[in-house]
């Protein structure tokens, strides 16, 4: 078996005959504050090149950093979420090498002091549990973006010129890091999926960072390595980059464990080295040789004053802390009665969040579930964007599953509905009577104006149920405004005293 | 009138300018004027902003006419050492790499200046990124001291010294990582003081080493650098170094020198072999004056003073090695090379090969060995722990004194040409000053008279615990009124009349 790249698998099955898998998850995370980590620059995504940049950002000459306190409290929010101490005193410190996408040359990092350490965090694959142990959580600032232009590698050697943005350079990041993790088995890469949903449901359950995995607000570095059976020496391990997404932490572990096996079992050697991973091939290439260690030449940011988070600070911070995603998972599921496999499928696609919210709206949580995972998720893969972007809210989802329970509409018509609500011609009420879509008769329009009547004039409608029917003149009226005097006032009338009987 | 605007202190000229009986107008000309009589010998300066800086001054005359309250020195001309970014004019920091970049922002201490209505005449040369104790490692050729044409003004910030004796500036800023505001002062008989660390901001001053830099006043009375220092000085929020507490009342204690009953520590270790026998003579004179002004003078000692310079010559270039990487042709500055043949590499090797001089390529060199894997602990890590047993030989001894004091530097100016060659010699220029900066306190440097073997100018260097800044000016002061008293007028008065120059002796 071969990979695109003419590298040679060995058999899943084989490889976990033959060896244990030792992972470890390097996750950088980008955090969601409105401003940089140095600067008051904005970090909003999508910006035009350039414009979201200043002296500071810029690294020009005489330019200071001033810490973003946010992203100093995102960190300790992280790292508590993630079992970890927090730091008493801690400094930043620079890491030195050069790079057309980092402004200053170094980058401002966390070296032997960081925010965070010593966390763990307990993973559950298939009913079994798996404690992941957190090295450690730290800040630092993202780089800029490089554009290669030409060329055909679309990487920085052969292009004919190279673009620089730096709108994202100072962009606050944590860096999540684990401990080698072991005994996984066969479970490795579902453990390194788990692992990294765990870290994206955390962090936007603490509402840190936008935790979007296609905009690169979670970064993934997998490292891997192979142990023959029997024995308990660490392998060389590899560093693959670019795993953009859960399915790539899966695809990428398994696919390395299948190289490296391939090797170690015909008597090579690895290579130490960062390797690319290829999402729509779904391989790696090797990048950087990691041989040789690079000297980052640390010291202290001598520009930066220590942190020295109050024990009172990170009391209070905890304390705050939102419901831990197992914790709430557990809740949910039992609140929603949804099967594993419900609830899976809702996972699966991050729509735990929407239904959540649909819910809240007072939508039935079945039907929440079959409109997230079926109709609307269809459209967001359609229109490639994710599924809270596909234009319909929780609270529309919520309200069109009340025409379809008053019987107004019926699935078919309601996919119509959504049409005209993604279209953005307003709320699913406003769309039925807008497209005249109704399941029975010209009456729906009506019946949706008498039932709007009734709902602002619950007064008026509480007389006429206890027979004061003069005082129907007042809901007539109204019904007769909101339908422009297109509407017959007798059948208005009849229905009026119908829906009030 | 020109001859005496020139010789006036800036205090004088703020007060004339205030009354109406000058205007700043003809000021910023009569400075404007002598700068382009002597500048050509003198070289102190770098850029001149002649269009911007009349501008300016006609602004505070128009305020003054219309019944606005000025700011103290609203109206006074000052150089800014080419260190700090002042957006329209080429910021250079004496580099070649920097030639031709013009800041897109001001530094805080630029728009401190001109929220008080100062009058930037333009910027003044200096060593290479501050690299220097001689003004002889700018691109820009050297500065030359006004004393003696053939003699190095001091450096770094020799421009900003230079400008001051020759009468093209009443007031200027400089930056002191090392010394490079006292070193020049004393060398060119001004004033220079170099304020706690985190008093004035770094921010928009060019890097060279971040816990150690310091802007700074320089001036030819103690009264006008404390008028500068309040007006540059406090809180910066920009800074993250900067102290966040009011500064001390340092024009308070300029104006009232009065040093009854301070106790003053003369430092043991900073003395002795290497020091010019005029060096020594004049500041024992200083001390016997100040004791006679009723200062109770004890010998301290410092011991670890002596490790000061190697420790100074490991932090200050490992900072160095980090902060002057942004250099690397990618986004101002220099660019050598770039044919679209060679990599983006190549392109910033030639650039930082063409753009640095040997100084700086020679910090460079050596910081990036001192934080590299395997020597950080031998290195940087030692000289971080000695740093720290520098200022506990500072606590110690500021439990015993008030302040103290040394030789501002070694030697009076030397020839121009005579160290440049010879790093070590050069270095030990800083011997005095390079404590205040590894431990952060206040640190001044005053005139106290002329050496006897070659009649050039001799500094007294005044120390105080951090954010005692104002116990620098109590004795700058009380030593300034002493002795000029007894020359009959600053010491100034006694330099050599520079070709061409506007200044007519009284």
């Amino acid at each position: 078996m071969t990979d695109n790249w003419g590298d040679v698998l060995m058999d899943y099955d084989e490889v976990m005959d033959r060896f244990d898998p030792v992972i470890g998850l390097e996750v950088h995370v980008e955090l969601n504050t409105a401003s940089k980590m140095w600067c008051a620059c904005s970090t909003e995504f999508g910006a035009p090149p350039n414009s979201q940049t200043c002296p500071v950002c810029l690294g020009l000459p005489g330019s200071l950093p001033v810490v973003n306190g946010l992203a100093v409290e995102s960190a300790i929010r992280i790292g508590l979420a993630l079992n970890c101490q927090v730091a008493e005193w801690c400094r930043f410190a620079r890491k030195n090498y050069f790079y057309p996408d980092m402004p200053k040359d170094y980058q401002v990092s966390q070296y032997d002091e960081p925010i965070c350490f010593d966390g763990h965090v307990d993973i559950e694959v298939e009913g079994e549990v798996f404690r992941v142990e957190i090295e450690r959580v730290h800040m630092e600032e993202d780089a800029g973006k490089l554009l290669h232009v030409g060329g055909s590698t679309g990487r920085i050697h052969g292009a004919d010129y190279s673009l620089l943005d730096y709108n994202r350079a100072g962009v606050p990041l944590m860096e999540v890091v684990t401990k080698p993790i072991r005994g996984t088995g066969a479970k490795a890469p579902q453990v390194g999926r788990a692992y990294m949903q765990f870290l994206r449901d955390t962090v936007r359950a603490l509402g840190v960072s936008h935790a979007r995995m296609e905009q690169g607000n979670l970064r993934c570095d997998a490292n891997i390595s192979l142990m023959p059976k029997g024995t308990d020496e660490l392998g060389t391990r590899t560093e693959t980059k670019n795993v953009n997404s859960l399915k790539s932490v899966e695809g990428a572990l398994r696919f390395e464990m299948s190289r490296q096996g391939e090797i170690l079992a015909s008597g090579g050697r690895i290579k130490q080295e960062t390797r690319m991973w290829h999402e729509t091939g779904g391989y790696t290439t090797p990048g950087r040789s990691k041989e040789q260690a690079e000297d980052y030449r640390y010291f202290p940011e001598p520009d930066l004053v220590p942190i020295a988070p109050s024990r009172e600070w990170v009391e209070e911070l905890r304390a705050t802390l939102p419901e831990p995603p197992a914790q709430r998972l557990k809740r949910l599921q039992t609140a929603w009665g949804f099967s594993d496999r419900e609830l899976g499928d809702v996972r699966a696609i991050g729509a735990l969040d929407l239904v959540d919210a649909t819910v809240a709206a007072g939508c039935a949580p079945a039907a929440a579930r079959k409109w997230w995972t079926g109709e609307l998720s269809r459209r967001a893969n359609e229109a490639s964007v994710e599924l809270e972007d596909v234009g319909v809210s929780p609270i529309q989802v919520a309200s069109l599953q009340q025409l379809v329970d008053r019987g107004i509409v019926n699935d078919k018509l309601a996919r119509q509905v959504i049409d005209g609500v993604i279209a953005g011609e307003g709320t699913p009420d406003e769309v039925v009577a807008s497209r005249r879509l109704a399941v029975v008769s010209d009456d729906t329009a009506l019946l949706l104006a008498i039932d709007a009547a009734i709902e602002a004039d619950p007064g008026a409608a509480a007389k006429v149920r206890d027979g004061k029917v003069a005082a129907a003149g007042a809901l007539i009226g109204a019904v007769m405004r909101q339908m422009k005097g297109t509407a017959d006032a007798a059948k208005v009338r009849q229905l009026l005293l119908e829906r009030l009987a | 009138m020109a001859s005496g605007i020139l010789q006036s202190s800036a205090a004088d000229l703020a007060s004339l300018i205030a009354s109406g009986d000058l205007s700043s107008v003809e000021v910023t000309q009569a400075h404007l004027d002598q700068i382009a009589a002597v500048d050509g010998d003198v070289h102190a300066f770098l850029a001149v902003d002649t269009d911007r800086a009349l501008a300016a001054a006609a602004r505070v005359d128009a305020k003054r006419a219309s019944g606005e309250t000025l700011s103290p020195l609203a109206g006074v001309p000052i150089a800014v050492k080419d260190l700090f970014c002042y957006e329209g004019l080429p910021t250079t920091a004496g580099s070649h790499i920097l030639e031709g970049w013009v800041p897109p922002y001001n530094s805080t201490v630029v728009n401190r200046l001109l929220a008080n209505d100062l009058v930037i005449l333009g910027k003044t040369n200096l060593d290479e990124f501050a690299m220097g104790s001689s003004t002889e490692t700018s691109y820009w050729g050297p500065t030359h001291n006004p004393w003696d044409l053939t003699r190095i003004p001091g450096g770094s910030g020799g421009g900003s010294s230079a400008s001051l004796a020759a009468f093209e500036a009443p007031l200027a800023v400089g930056t002191d990582t090392g010394g490079s505001i006292r070193q020049p002062a004393s060398v060119t008989g001004t004033v220079g003081v170099k304020p706690t660390y985190g008093g004035t901001s770094r921010y928009g001053v060019i890097a060279m080493a971040s816990s150690l830099d310091q802007p700074g006043p320089c001036a030819r009375s103690v009264l006008d650098a404390a008028l500068l220092h309040q007006v540059m000085g406090g809180y910066d929020p920009m800074d993250s170094t900067s102290i966040h507490a009011p500064l001390p009342d340092v024009v308070g204690a300029a104006r009232s020198g009065d040093v009854a009953g301070m106790r003053i520590g003369v430092v043991k270790e900073l003395g002795g072999e290497g020091y010019a026998p005029g060096v020594e003579q004049r500041f024992g004179e200083a001390v016997e004056l100040l004791t006679s002004l009723g200062a109770e003078v004890v010998e301290v000692s410092c011991p670890h003073f002596v490790h000061a310079l190697a420790t100074y010559y490991l932090i200050m270039p490992a900072e160095v090695s980090s902060n002057l990487a942004r250099y690397d042709a990618m986004r101002y500055g220099l660019r050598v090379g770039d044919d679209g043949e060679r990599s983006t590499e190549e392109v910033m090797n030639l650039t930082r090969g063409a753009g640095f001089g040997e100084e700086v390529k020679r910090r460079i060199i050596l910081g990036t060995y001192a934080l590299s894997s395997g020597y950080y602990d031998a290195y940087y890590g030692s000289a971080q722990k000695v740093r720290t047993l520098i200022s506990r030989d500072f606590q110690a001894a500021f439990e015993q004194c008030d302040v103290l004091v040394s030789p501002s530097t070694p030697t009076t100016a030397f020839r121009l040409g005579e160290r440049v060659d010879d790093p070590l010699a050069m270095y030990k220029a800083d011997l005095c000053t390079i404590p205040s900066n590894l431990a952060g306190n206040a640190s001044g440097s005053f005139p106290c008279g002329l050496a006897p073997e070659d009649g050039l100018p001799v500094g007294f260097q005044v120390m105080a615990p951090p954010m005692a800044d104002d116990r620098v000016y109590r004795v700058g002061a009380a030593l300034e009124r002493a002795l000029e008293s007894r020359w009959g007028g600053p010491m100034l008065a006694q330099a050599p009349r520079l070709a061409n120059s506007l200044v007519v002796s009284a």
